[in-house]
């Protein structure tokens, strides 16, 4: 498993990186931690004849907040985000995701943006930042564009980022006080994508759900926000009706392949009950 | 020590022998990176190859154009079987008596079947190489499914086969058909089955897996022209036999072959056969004079080098209403892919299968197995157990359980009233098997004491009534397992590979000061050979391990033996160390008795010395007795103190275990959590405890893989889904529980220390006990049995079969 | 295609190369620098037996470019040893608790273990299963490889108490 040949470019401004995007098109690939980008290029999926390293980038770097917006650069890692004392004080499902995915030494790597960017239906980031109503902010030849997260993904890797963009950061507004979280993900060892997945964000107050969004990963060719389910909470005290609909709602929406993880129907019930457990979860934890 | 006054216990302390938990020799090497595996080495010149496979499972080979590869700068060859043909190695003769292609000869019959060889300065250009060979196809009917073997209109798959009826292990019905072996009493099986008060019938499949060592399959070839010497290094669990292989089929002479096993990073039984990889290293090597180095990546790996299982069960099992077993009979559909290339003793298609009595006095029974081809990858080899012995143990114990569920009756009350006694031993099976000891009722009683097993059932007693009531939605599953390992093959009269009889070998070598060294025909990969032989050693002739050397693995300087697999090590190579070690021993009395100037049967030995019987104080110690071996030996006595021996075990060993396993799973998400994990083992004598332990560990967890997800699987188009570690299941220390051991001490009767082998035998007992668990947490809603592996959507599926998802 | 000028400090020493920029880190440090600790078992960031220690981090150097990693500090298992040339002290444990068999993975998993223990001097057996999650074992069902890390912890601790 050998990648192709490529020129290595390592640039060390944002601008630096557009410039190189739109000097070879779509033949060059940006590369942030490398571990989606690194394996396709071993099995010759891709063979991209630039590569556009951002890790000397230093502005894509660091968590922070700014006017009520949680601001986390796209190069930031899965550990560090794991770490972070600002996210699990201010907005713990993030931390609680990462260290869900893959394993220690991938986390060292693997970046929030990278995870978030490239379109891969089985990254957990995507449905998270839905969930959250993050924006995803572009960096172009023409200036800077933010993008929803609930808008960003057409398809499995297909995105609404263009390919002399760079994605340099997520911002994310601040979830209300005492909200609460939680991101349930059923996976078949360490290391593995979801079978299926759910983040719930509630709000709750003398035990009504002022507030509600769900975001499922990996059951579908993109994450998909449960819009529909989420409706279905808010104003009820989540009771067994209020949850068995949001329940059903979100089942609804999946359209899971059939794979090593199981077949379509498996990994639809699965989403179902990881919405229920995140649900209770939130629940519990919000206040 | 001051050999006068140390008392016996210290000079035995001293020695590390048998019984010791000695801290492994190896690993100081191992901890500091400086171990030497295959891909290690690098000589000067060194090409690198790598193969061009085929994307289809079945298809004819229109053309090969090598010309744009060959433009790659870097790159010195690119091999085709046109080219393999004039030197008659286009096909290569496999373990199971049949051949086997090196490189695609006009047709390939399984994805990832190697089509060319790319041979170039490193592996990136050989890489960039391998893209650009243009390989036209003309697609084939591909045939997966392997009960549609041998329809009438299936695909023909083996053209090189075409009229032939009569194959290496008797006649074939079909193109498709390879075998059919057959052993027991058929007509006394149906009769028994046919009065039975009850008959329990299930069909019970061992799914496709892979050995995957972490390691994975690779060599050097080095041609000396000047000489016409091959060196050849690389992932061989039977070195000597690859050097007998090597030499029939280059002919190349036998004894201008080395072949070296390095370090090995694991076999499990991937590297017991010859992969087209070795001989096209070898063959371009000769080409271009200078060594090549094959080194296969990880997909390669899962997809071409050696499957396991594959097997296909039917079984029927009679019993009296109260539980006592009056018959046995079974039928195997066994998948071999494209090439039969199991690794089995030659007299043996099926392996060892006919252990499937287990550990029962089942009066009679019989079985049957259909070896048929398939478009999929050769292989059928022994995945961390003797030849066919993990299926058979899955089978019987299977079997047991859902006939304990015919007849209600608790599994281990089943077991153990129908166990072989004690006192039947030795005790020959109804398939024709010697067992040569045992103590399983002690066993049992031992494991269901320890994991208060009545407790259990009361708990999962109220557990199923706590799910009725809706309280909770998890299951209790209780899994007993009781195996019978048959292993070390194996006498020669019985056993042999193309014709080499398996026996083992030792070589010892005592030096003046009284140090030694002992070569092996065995090969360690992990198993600890160095330390455990030289403990052998230390008990049989008085030196202290830590001054034993143990080599193994360099045909040039160790002597012959069939090498490192199904658990044989100790039970053959182990027996020929001490019965080597008592010819030592021998001597050197002759030589004690001289310098005591007593009649040798005057002396004895003890410990680490001879003396003077009656008179302790007069003694010589082995290290006196070695230096007078070089120096001062009696009249008539060659000087020197060596000894080899080849030995022939007289019977196999029959290691035995009972375990029991503990799960609650989740039946909306089908998750299965192993809360507990006990293992008895009885290996017999117990050379080093800790090594003993670590190999109960890791094979609790390669059989936990197997039964909970390990599976290489095909769609219909014969491709291989998820060869990659992302989804061929190796647990990591998250979903690895902890385990439980145990032992009791049966020693084997005919072997010289009473040894047993007990690699193995974790993953033989172990898989069917976790399969019962997962089975039994839904035996009270009239499960029987479900398929492995038991992954999370499978175990949903029996949930919601059984009508109990929300 | 070129080659390009790659420099690193790998085990405390300045070293420098040309190689390909697409060559891999295990690579380079395999077949260039002769470290041939850090080995190769599955190629797709799964199984760590290429783990080195990268800028302070774990990575798996069969996912990483060298030209990523020029200009970085690189630790392998020939680095792990004290300066005095004594085992580290997870070296020894490894040994103590059988916690190798085939030693294929151990260099990966020691220095694997080496990081985090820099991080969590005081690891529960959860997290330590946790933290060795990206390194396979096929041998040794990682029992004795948790003892070997509790129990260095446990020495390295004593050490450093002993030295305050």
């Amino acid at each position: 498993m050998i990648p192709g040949s490529f020129e290595y470019h390592r640039p060390e401004s944002v601008d630096g990186a557009i410039a190189l995007l739109n000097e070879h098109g779509d033949e060059a690939r940006l590369l942030a931690g490398g571990h989606s980008l690194i394996p396709m290029m071993k099995l010759r999926m891709a063979v991209p004849s630039h590569i556009v390293d951002l890790q000397a980038i230093d502005s894509l770097h660091g968590i922070s907040e700014e006017g009520g917006e949680l601001v986390i650069g796209a190069l930031t890692t899965q550990h560090e985000v794991l770490t972070s004392d600002l996210l699990a004080a201010k907005c713990p499902i993030i931390p609680e995701a990462a260290a869900l995915i893959a394993d220690p030494q991938v986390r060292y790597c693997g970046t929030i943006g990278g995870n978030v960017a490239n379109g891969d239906p089985g990254n957990d980031m995507p449905a998270i930042m839905q969930a959250l109503g993050a924006r995803f902010r572009a960096v172009g030849p023409n200036g800077s564009r933010d993008i929803a997260a609930r808008d960003y993904y057409e398809a499995a890797y297909f995105t609404e980022l263009e390919e002399n963009e760079v994605l340099t950061q997520i911002r994310i507004p601040t979830p209300a006080v005492g909200h609460g979280s939680a991101y349930e993900k059923q996976k078949r060892k360490i290391g593995d994508y979801a079978t299926a997945a759910a983040a719930v964000i509630l709000t709750v107050e003398s035990g009504r759900c002022i507030s509600a969004s769900i975001a499922l990963t990996n059951v579908a060719s993109t994450p998909l926000y449960a819009e529909a389910a989420a409706g279905a909470l808010v104003g009820t005290d989540l009771g067994a009706d209020a949850v068995d609909t949001a329940v059903r709602l979100a089942e609804e929406i999946t359209e899971p392949t059939s794979d090593g993880r199981g077949p379509a129907d498996f990994r639809t019930h699965v989403a179902g009950i990881m919405v229920r457990r995140a649900i209770a979860r939130a629940q519990k934890n919000a206040g | 020590m001051n050999a006068e006054v140390a008392s016996v216990e210290e000079r035995k302390q001293n020695l590390k022998g048998m019984g010791t938990s000695r801290r492994r020799v190896e690993d100081a090497r191992f901890v500091q990176g400086k171990g030497n595996y295959v891909d290690d080495i690098k000589l000067p010149g060194m090409l690198f190859g790598d193969f061009v496979r085929s994307p289809y499972a079945h298809a004819r080979i229109k053309s090969v154009n090598k010309e744009a590869a060959l433009a790659v700068p870097g790159v010195k060859a690119v091999l085709t079987a046109d080219d393999l043909k004039p030197v008659n190695l286009a096909w290569m003769p496999t373990l199971a008596g049949d051949v086997q292609m090196v490189l695609a000869d006009g047709k390939v019959l399984f994805q990832g079947q190697e089509v060319a060889f790319v041979v170039a300065d490193d592996r990136y250009a050989a890489s960039d190489a391998a893209e650009l060979v243009e390989v036209e196809y003309e697609e084939l009917p591909v045939l997966v499914d392997p009960f549609k073997a041998m329809d009438a209109d299936a695909p023909v798959l083996r053209e090189d086969l075409e009229g032939k009826t009569e194959g290496a292990h008797g006649p074939r019905r079909h193109h498709n058909h390879i075998f059919t072996w057959e052993v027991g009493d058929q007509d006394g099986t149906e009769r028994a089955l046919a009065d039975a008060e009850i008959v329990a019938k299930e069909k019970i499949t061992y799914q496709r897996v892979h050995p995957c060592p972490l390691e994975t399959a690779g060599c050097v070839a080095s041609m000396d022209k000047v000489n016409g010497h091959l060196t050849l290094w690389g992932t061989f669990q039977a070195p000597h036999a690859v050097r007998t292989v090597a030499s029939l089929i280059s002919t190349i002479p036998e004894h201008k072959i080395r072949v070296i096993s390095p370090d090995i990073g694991g076999g499990f039984g991937n590297k017991v056969g010859v992969y087209p990889g070795y001989i096209c290293s070898v063959v371009a090597s000769i080409v271009l004079g200078v060594p090549v180095k094959w080194i296969e990546d990880r997909i390669e790996n899962l997809q071409s080098t050696a499957f396991a299982r594959d097997y296909h069960m039917t079984g029927e099992i009679s019993a009296t209403r109260d539980g006592r077993i009056t018959g046995l009979k079974c039928h195997v559909l066994a998948d071999h892919g494209g090439f039969d290339a199991c690794a089995d003793p030659t007299k043996f298609p099926a392996g060892f299968f006919n252990i499937c009595t287990g550990s029962y006095d089942i009066p009679v029974a019989h079985v049957s197995v259909d070896g048929v081809y398939t478009n999929k990858a050769p292989g059928g080899v022994a995945y961390r157990c003797s030849f066919r012995v993990t299926e058979a143990s899955y089978f019987i114990e299977r079997m047991m359980d859902v006939l304990a569920r015919k007849l209600e009756m608790d599994p281990a009350e089943l077991r153990i009233k129908n166990f072989i006694k004690k006192e039947q031993f030795p005790y020959t099976s109804a398939l024709g098997w010697e067992y040569d000891s045992g103590d399983y009722h002690t066993a049992m009683e031992k494991a269901l004491e320890t994991v208060k097993y009545k407790a259990l059932r009361d708990e999962q007693k109220a557990n199923r009534e706590a799910f009725a009531r809706g309280e909770t939605r998890s299951l209790v599953g209780v899994g007993v397992g009781f195996f019978t390992e048959i292993v070390g093959a194996g006498p020669i009269k019985n056993c042999d590979i193309l014709g080499l009889g398996m026996f083992d070998s030792c070589e010892i070598r005592v030096h003046p000061t009284g140090s030694a060294i002992a070569r092996l025909g065995t090969i360690s990969q992990g198993q600890g050979h160095a330390t455990t032989f030289a403990q052998i050693l230390a008990s049989e002739i008085g030196i202290p391990a830590d001054q034993i050397t143990v080599e193994e693995g360099d045909t040039d300087t160790a002597p012959y033996g069939l090498g490192t697999y199904g658990s044989r090590s100790t039970p053959v190579a182990g027996a020929a160390t001490a019965m080597a070690g008592r010819k030592i021993k021998a001597k050197a009395q002759m030589i004690a008795a001289w310098l005591l100037e007593v009649h040798d049967d005057d002396v004895e030995f003890d410990v680490d010395r001879f003396v003077v019987k009656g008179a302790p104080e007069r003694f010589k110690t082995m290290a006196e007795v070695a230096f007078a071996a070089y120096n001062n030996v009696p009249p008539g006595l060659e000087p020197g103190l060596e000894a080899v021996s080849y030995y022939d075990p007289p019977n196999m060993t029959y290691p035995f275990g009972a375990y029991v396993c503990v799960v609650d799973i989740d039946v909306d998400t089908g998750v299965t959590d192993i809360r507990r994990f006990y293992a008895l083992d009885d290996c017999g004598t117990r050379i080093n405890p800790m090594i003993i332990e670590g190999q109960v560990h890791g094979g609790l967890t390669e059989a936990l893989a197997i039964a909970m997800g390990q599976e290489i699987s095909y769609d219909e188009m014969g491709n291989v889904k998820g060869a990659s570690l992302m989804d061929f299941f190796l647990p990591t220390a998250v979903e690895t529980p902890v385990w439980e051991t145990d032992f009791t001490v049966t020693p084997s009767p005919h072997h010289p220390i009473g040894a047993k082998g007990v690699g193995e035998s974790p993953n033989v007992g172990g898989v069917s006990a976790f399969s019962n668990a997962v089975n039994d947490a839904f035996a009270h809603l009239g499960l029987t049995h479900t398929q492995m592996p038991h992954d999370h959507w499978r175990v949903w599926k029996t949930a919601e079969r059984l009508g109990i998802t929300a | 295609m070129s080659k390009m000028h790659v420099k690193m400090n790998v085990n405390g020493a300045e070293v420098e190369g040309l190689a390909e920029p697409r060559t891999l880190l295990i690579h380079f440090l395999r077949e260039q620098l002769s470290l041939t600790g850090p080995h190769i078992g599955c190629e797709t960031s799964h199984c760590g037996a290429c783990t080195v220690d990268l800028n302070g981090k774990s990575v798996k150097s069969c996912t990483v470019f060298v030209a990523q990693s020029n200009g970085a500090e690189v630790t392998t298992i020939e680095g792990i040893a004290n300066a005095d040339g004594t085992l580290h002290a997870l070296q020894e444990a490894f040994r103590e608790h059988h916690g190798l068999q085939c030693g294929f993975c151990t260099p990966g998993m020691i220095t694997r273990a080496y990081r985090l223990l820099q991080e969590n001097p005081n690891p529960s057996e959860e997290e330590i299963r946790y933290g060795i999650s990206g390194n396979l074992c096929r041998c040794t069902g990682y029992q004795n490889i948790v003892k070997a890390i509790q129990a260095a912890s446990d020495e390295l601790n004593a050490s450093k108490e002993a030295a305050q």
